[in-house]
Protein backbone atom coordinates (compact mmCIF):
# COMPACT_ATOMS: atom_id res chain seq x y z
CA UNK A 1 0.00 0.00 0.00
CA UNK A 2 2.64 2.38 1.11
CA UNK A 3 4.99 1.34 -1.57
CA UNK A 4 2.29 1.67 -4.35
CA UNK A 5 1.55 5.02 -3.56
CA UNK A 6 5.27 6.11 -3.50
CA UNK A 7 5.35 4.69 -6.77
CA UNK A 8 2.31 6.77 -8.14
CA UNK A 9 3.84 9.28 -6.40
CA UNK A 10 7.02 9.19 -8.13
CA UNK A 11 5.62 8.85 -11.41
CA UNK A 12 3.50 11.87 -11.53
CA UNK A 13 7.21 13.47 -10.32
CA UNK A 14 8.84 11.62 -13.29
CA UNK A 15 6.24 12.73 -15.90
CA UNK A 16 6.57 15.86 -14.44
CA UNK A 17 10.42 16.13 -14.82
CA UNK A 18 9.93 14.89 -18.48
CA UNK A 19 7.61 17.33 -19.33
CA UNK A 20 9.45 20.00 -17.85
CA UNK A 21 13.27 18.92 -19.45
CA UNK A 22 11.26 18.30 -22.74
CA UNK A 23 11.59 22.30 -23.23
CA UNK A 24 15.28 22.45 -22.35
CA UNK A 25 16.94 20.93 -24.46
CA UNK A 26 20.22 19.05 -23.23
CA UNK A 27 23.77 20.77 -24.78
CA UNK A 28 22.14 23.42 -26.78
CA UNK A 29 23.50 27.63 -25.95
CA UNK A 30 20.89 28.63 -23.81
CA UNK A 31 22.78 30.62 -21.41
CA UNK A 32 21.23 34.14 -21.09
CA UNK A 33 21.38 35.98 -17.37
CA UNK A 34 25.41 34.19 -17.20
CA UNK A 35 26.21 35.49 -20.93
CA UNK A 36 27.05 39.06 -18.78
CA UNK A 37 29.01 37.20 -16.44
CA UNK A 38 31.40 35.35 -19.24
CA UNK A 39 31.61 38.12 -21.43
CA UNK A 40 32.44 40.67 -18.52
CA UNK A 41 33.44 38.49 -15.22
CA UNK A 42 37.07 39.18 -15.95
CA UNK A 43 37.14 43.10 -16.21
CA UNK A 44 34.40 43.56 -13.20
CA UNK A 45 35.89 40.82 -10.69
CA UNK A 46 39.85 40.29 -11.78
CA UNK A 47 39.16 36.47 -11.45
CA UNK A 48 39.43 34.15 -14.55
CA UNK A 49 37.96 31.25 -12.69
CA UNK A 50 34.47 31.90 -13.72
CA UNK A 51 32.11 30.14 -11.23
CA UNK A 52 34.12 31.79 -8.55
CA UNK A 53 33.44 35.05 -9.99
CA UNK A 54 29.81 34.36 -9.28
CA UNK A 55 30.57 32.94 -6.18
CA UNK A 56 32.47 35.24 -4.57
CA UNK A 57 31.70 38.61 -6.38
CA UNK A 58 28.50 38.77 -7.79
CA UNK A 59 26.03 36.52 -5.20
CA UNK A 60 28.63 36.62 -2.39
CA UNK A 61 26.17 37.14 0.15
CA UNK A 62 24.66 33.63 -0.41
CA UNK A 63 27.88 32.16 0.08
CA UNK A 64 28.26 34.32 3.88
CA UNK A 65 24.50 32.03 3.77
CA UNK A 66 26.06 28.76 3.20
CA UNK A 67 29.02 29.35 5.52
CA UNK A 68 26.31 30.07 8.25
CA UNK A 69 24.82 27.07 7.38
CA UNK A 70 27.68 25.24 7.57
CA UNK A 71 28.72 26.83 11.27
CA UNK A 72 25.51 25.67 12.35
CA UNK A 73 25.40 22.14 11.12
CA UNK A 74 28.87 21.70 12.88
CA UNK A 75 27.47 23.40 15.93
CA UNK A 76 24.56 21.20 15.82
CA UNK A 77 26.53 18.27 15.82
CA UNK A 78 28.45 19.30 18.63
CA UNK A 79 25.43 19.70 20.80
CA UNK A 80 24.12 17.06 19.56
CA UNK A 81 26.65 14.61 21.08
CA UNK A 82 27.78 16.79 24.04
CA UNK A 83 24.94 18.63 25.45
CA UNK A 84 24.98 16.56 28.32
CA UNK A 85 28.35 15.00 28.79
CA UNK A 86 32.09 16.79 27.56
CA UNK A 87 33.70 14.08 24.91
CA UNK A 88 36.22 11.28 26.54
CA UNK A 89 38.05 8.56 24.93
CA UNK A 90 38.23 5.40 25.76
CA UNK A 91 41.24 3.04 25.07
CA UNK A 92 41.88 2.14 21.31
CA UNK A 93 43.92 -0.20 19.48
CA UNK A 94 47.42 1.36 18.63
CA UNK A 95 47.51 2.23 14.89
CA UNK A 96 50.18 0.34 12.39
CA UNK A 97 53.31 1.60 11.75
CA UNK A 98 52.89 1.98 8.23
CA UNK A 99 49.68 4.46 8.80
CA UNK A 100 51.67 6.43 11.84
CA UNK A 101 54.50 7.03 9.80
CA UNK A 102 52.49 7.82 6.27
CA UNK A 103 50.27 10.56 7.79
CA UNK A 104 53.56 11.80 9.25
CA UNK A 105 54.71 11.99 6.03
CA UNK A 106 51.72 13.05 3.99
CA UNK A 107 49.92 15.30 7.06
CA UNK A 108 51.98 17.93 5.91
CA UNK A 109 51.48 17.66 1.64
CA UNK A 110 47.75 17.28 2.40
CA UNK A 111 47.95 20.93 4.40
CA UNK A 112 50.23 22.55 1.28
CA UNK A 113 47.43 21.05 -0.99
CA UNK A 114 44.47 22.36 0.79
CA UNK A 115 46.35 26.05 1.26
CA UNK A 116 47.37 25.73 -2.33
CA UNK A 117 43.89 25.16 -3.94
CA UNK A 118 41.97 27.92 -1.47
CA UNK A 119 44.56 30.05 -2.45
CA UNK A 120 44.23 29.74 -6.26
CA UNK A 121 40.42 29.59 -6.17
CA UNK A 122 40.52 32.47 -8.46
CA UNK A 123 42.49 31.35 -10.88
CA UNK A 124 41.99 27.54 -11.43
CA UNK A 125 39.22 25.08 -10.25
CA UNK A 126 39.22 24.84 -6.39
CA UNK A 127 38.22 27.47 -3.82
CA UNK A 128 37.82 27.92 0.18
CA UNK A 129 35.39 25.00 0.28
CA UNK A 130 37.27 22.47 -1.40
CA UNK A 131 40.61 23.94 0.30
CA UNK A 132 39.16 23.59 3.47
CA UNK A 133 37.51 19.53 2.77
CA UNK A 134 41.08 18.28 1.68
CA UNK A 135 42.55 20.18 5.29
CA UNK A 136 39.99 18.50 7.00
CA UNK A 137 40.66 15.01 4.97
CA UNK A 138 43.87 15.23 6.41
CA UNK A 139 42.77 15.73 10.19
CA UNK A 140 40.87 12.58 9.39
CA UNK A 141 43.82 11.03 8.51
CA UNK A 142 46.00 12.25 12.24
CA UNK A 143 42.96 10.70 13.28
CA UNK A 144 43.48 6.83 12.12
CA UNK A 145 47.17 7.10 12.93
CA UNK A 146 47.05 8.91 16.24
CA UNK A 147 43.98 7.41 18.35
CA UNK A 148 44.76 8.21 21.15
CA UNK A 149 45.08 12.03 20.76
CA UNK A 150 42.01 14.34 20.89
CA UNK A 151 42.06 17.86 18.81
CA UNK A 152 42.47 20.91 20.53
CA UNK A 153 39.31 22.13 20.44
CA UNK A 154 40.39 25.61 21.26
CA UNK A 155 42.70 26.48 18.63
CA UNK A 156 39.87 24.88 15.83
CA UNK A 157 37.34 27.22 17.41
CA UNK A 158 39.38 30.31 16.87
CA UNK A 159 40.46 29.52 13.33
CA UNK A 160 36.93 29.01 12.60
CA UNK A 161 35.69 32.51 14.41
CA UNK A 162 39.06 34.41 12.95
CA UNK A 163 37.64 33.05 9.18
CA UNK A 164 33.98 34.35 9.76
CA UNK A 165 35.17 38.01 11.17
CA UNK A 166 37.77 38.09 8.07
CA UNK A 167 34.79 36.96 5.98
CA UNK A 168 32.11 39.60 7.91
CA UNK A 169 34.85 42.38 8.18
CA UNK A 170 35.41 42.31 4.45
CA UNK A 171 31.93 42.69 3.98
CA UNK A 172 31.36 45.29 6.17
CA UNK A 173 34.40 47.17 4.56
CA UNK A 174 33.23 46.90 1.54
CA UNK A 175 29.93 48.71 2.94
CA UNK A 176 31.91 51.26 4.39
CA UNK A 177 34.16 52.52 1.50
CA UNK A 178 32.36 51.66 -1.47
CA UNK A 179 28.97 51.19 -0.54
CA UNK A 180 27.47 47.73 -1.16
CA UNK A 181 28.16 44.83 1.71
CA UNK A 182 30.61 42.17 0.00
CA UNK A 183 31.47 44.80 -2.75
CA UNK A 184 34.89 44.17 -4.21
CA UNK A 185 36.92 47.52 -2.93
CA UNK A 186 40.65 46.49 -3.89
CA UNK A 187 42.43 46.53 -6.61
CA UNK A 188 41.76 44.37 -9.77
CA UNK A 189 45.11 43.88 -10.39
CA UNK A 190 46.46 41.51 -13.93
CA UNK A 191 44.47 38.73 -14.18
CA UNK A 192 45.96 35.35 -14.29
CA UNK A 193 48.35 36.50 -11.36
CA UNK A 194 48.16 35.29 -7.97
CA UNK A 195 48.13 38.55 -6.62
CA UNK A 196 44.77 39.77 -8.23
CA UNK A 197 41.29 40.03 -7.80
CA UNK A 198 41.06 42.31 -5.29
CA UNK A 199 39.35 40.76 -1.63
CA UNK A 200 38.50 37.58 -3.35
CA UNK A 201 41.83 35.97 -2.46
CA UNK A 202 41.30 37.11 1.04
CA UNK A 203 37.94 35.54 1.32
CA UNK A 204 38.53 32.20 -0.21
CA UNK A 205 41.35 32.11 2.40
CA UNK A 206 38.81 33.31 5.34
CA UNK A 207 36.43 30.50 4.35
CA UNK A 208 39.14 27.99 3.51
CA UNK A 209 40.54 28.29 6.96
CA UNK A 210 36.46 28.53 8.33
CA UNK A 211 35.63 25.74 6.30
CA UNK A 212 38.36 23.46 7.23
CA UNK A 213 38.26 24.01 10.92
CA UNK A 214 34.54 23.08 11.09
CA UNK A 215 34.38 20.41 9.09
CA UNK A 216 37.46 18.84 10.61
CA UNK A 217 35.62 19.63 14.16
CA UNK A 218 32.62 17.87 12.72
CA UNK A 219 35.11 14.45 12.13
CA UNK A 220 36.37 14.81 15.35
CA UNK A 221 32.90 15.14 17.01
CA UNK A 222 31.67 11.69 14.97
CA UNK A 223 35.33 10.07 16.64
CA UNK A 224 35.65 11.37 19.72
CA UNK A 225 31.92 10.31 21.00
CA UNK A 226 32.34 7.25 22.92
CA UNK B 1 16.96 5.85 -28.61
CA UNK B 2 18.00 8.76 -30.45
CA UNK B 3 16.65 10.78 -27.75
CA UNK B 4 17.99 8.84 -25.09
CA UNK B 5 21.00 9.18 -26.21
CA UNK B 6 20.50 12.70 -26.55
CA UNK B 7 19.56 13.04 -22.71
CA UNK B 8 21.33 10.36 -21.03
CA UNK B 9 22.30 12.88 -18.56
CA UNK B 10 18.74 13.70 -17.92
CA UNK B 11 17.87 10.37 -17.62
CA UNK B 12 20.30 9.44 -14.87
CA UNK B 13 20.09 12.52 -12.69
CA UNK B 14 16.18 12.15 -12.78
CA UNK B 15 16.69 8.20 -11.95
CA UNK B 16 19.78 9.28 -9.00
CA UNK B 17 16.21 11.94 -7.97
CA UNK B 18 13.45 9.21 -8.19
CA UNK B 19 15.40 6.78 -6.50
CA UNK B 20 16.58 9.00 -3.29
CA UNK B 21 12.88 10.26 -3.27
CA UNK B 22 11.85 6.86 -3.55
CA UNK B 23 13.87 6.06 -0.35
CA UNK B 24 13.09 8.92 1.75
CA UNK B 25 8.91 7.93 1.10
CA UNK B 26 9.31 4.21 1.80
CA UNK B 27 12.24 3.32 4.13
CA UNK B 28 11.69 2.87 7.75
CA UNK B 29 15.40 2.57 8.52
CA UNK B 30 16.63 6.41 9.31
CA UNK B 31 20.19 5.81 7.79
CA UNK B 32 18.60 4.67 4.85
CA UNK B 33 16.49 7.85 4.88
CA UNK B 34 19.74 10.46 5.06
CA UNK B 35 21.32 8.00 2.54
CA UNK B 36 17.90 9.08 0.31
CA UNK B 37 18.76 12.43 0.74
CA UNK B 38 21.85 12.59 -0.11
CA UNK B 39 20.62 10.58 -3.34
CA UNK B 40 18.18 13.56 -3.89
CA UNK B 41 20.93 16.01 -3.80
CA UNK B 42 23.38 14.35 -6.32
CA UNK B 43 20.65 13.73 -8.53
CA UNK B 44 19.47 17.64 -8.19
CA UNK B 45 23.66 18.17 -8.93
CA UNK B 46 24.15 16.11 -11.62
CA UNK B 47 20.42 17.69 -13.66
CA UNK B 48 21.80 21.22 -12.28
CA UNK B 49 25.36 20.70 -14.09
CA UNK B 50 23.36 19.15 -17.41
CA UNK B 51 21.18 22.04 -17.79
CA UNK B 52 24.05 24.34 -17.72
CA UNK B 53 26.19 22.53 -20.36
CA UNK B 54 26.75 23.38 -23.75
CA UNK B 55 27.45 20.94 -26.38
CA UNK B 56 31.44 21.51 -27.45
CA UNK B 57 32.18 24.44 -24.86
CA UNK B 58 34.96 24.13 -22.18
CA UNK B 59 34.70 24.93 -18.34
CA UNK B 60 34.30 28.37 -17.41
CA UNK B 61 37.85 29.38 -16.77
CA UNK B 62 39.32 31.65 -18.88
CA UNK B 63 42.65 31.89 -20.11
CA UNK B 64 44.63 34.12 -21.67
CA UNK B 65 43.74 33.08 -25.45
CA UNK B 66 40.23 32.86 -24.45
CA UNK B 67 39.51 36.34 -22.83
CA UNK B 68 41.67 37.62 -26.00
CA UNK B 69 38.72 36.59 -28.30
CA UNK B 70 36.04 37.65 -25.94
CA UNK B 71 36.28 41.02 -27.21
CA UNK B 72 35.27 40.36 -30.62
CA UNK B 73 33.19 37.46 -30.48
CA UNK B 74 31.39 35.01 -28.42
CA UNK B 75 33.31 33.09 -25.26
CA UNK B 76 33.17 29.10 -25.75
CA UNK B 77 32.23 28.29 -21.91
CA UNK B 78 29.39 26.89 -20.23
CA UNK B 79 27.03 28.42 -18.13
CA UNK B 80 28.80 29.06 -14.85
CA UNK B 81 25.80 30.33 -12.92
CA UNK B 82 24.66 25.85 -12.24
CA UNK B 83 28.05 25.51 -11.08
CA UNK B 84 28.25 27.89 -8.55
CA UNK B 85 24.66 26.94 -7.25
CA UNK B 86 25.89 23.34 -7.10
CA UNK B 87 28.95 24.63 -5.43
CA UNK B 88 26.41 25.74 -2.64
CA UNK B 89 24.25 22.94 -2.80
CA UNK B 90 26.90 20.15 -2.35
CA UNK B 91 28.49 22.24 0.79
CA UNK B 92 24.73 22.33 2.32
CA UNK B 93 24.20 18.51 1.57
CA UNK B 94 26.93 17.79 3.78
CA UNK B 95 25.83 20.08 6.95
CA UNK B 96 22.41 18.08 6.33
CA UNK B 97 23.86 14.78 5.88
CA UNK B 98 26.08 15.43 8.94
CA UNK B 99 23.20 16.82 11.63
CA UNK B 100 21.11 14.22 10.28
CA UNK B 101 23.09 10.96 10.68
CA UNK B 102 24.70 12.55 14.32
CA UNK B 103 20.53 12.57 15.13
CA UNK B 104 20.09 8.84 14.12
CA UNK B 105 23.13 7.90 16.08
CA UNK B 106 21.24 10.18 19.51
CA UNK B 107 17.82 8.08 18.34
CA UNK B 108 19.81 5.20 18.92
CA UNK B 109 21.00 5.45 21.98
CA UNK B 110 17.78 6.38 23.35
CA UNK B 111 15.64 4.01 21.73
CA UNK B 112 17.92 1.11 20.50
CA UNK B 113 16.44 0.91 17.21
CA UNK B 114 16.69 2.72 13.99
CA UNK B 115 13.26 2.01 12.60
CA UNK B 116 11.08 5.03 12.11
CA UNK B 117 8.10 3.40 12.73
CA UNK B 118 8.75 1.51 15.84
CA UNK B 119 10.19 4.98 17.48
CA UNK B 120 6.63 6.27 16.75
CA UNK B 121 5.29 3.56 18.74
CA UNK B 122 7.68 4.05 21.82
CA UNK B 123 7.16 7.67 22.12
CA UNK B 124 9.17 7.94 25.81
Amino acid sequence: MRKAAAVLLLAVLATGLALALAAIPFGRDKIVVANHYIRNGVRETGATNLVTSVVLDYRALDTLGEVTILFVAAVGVGVIFFAERPPQRGPRQAASAIVVTGSRVLFPLILLFGVYVFLHGHLTPGGGFQGGAVIASGVLLLYLARREQTLHREALGVAESLGGLLFVGIGLLGLAISGTFLSNFLAKGQPNLLLSAGVIPIIYTAVGVKVGAELARIIGDLVERE
Amino acid sequence: MDLLGQSVYYVGAVALLLIGFYMVLVKANLIKIMLGISFLDTGIHVLLIAIGYVRGRTAPILSEAMRRSADTGPVEVVDPVPQALVLTAIVIGIGVLALGLSIAVRVYEHYGTLDAREIRGLRC
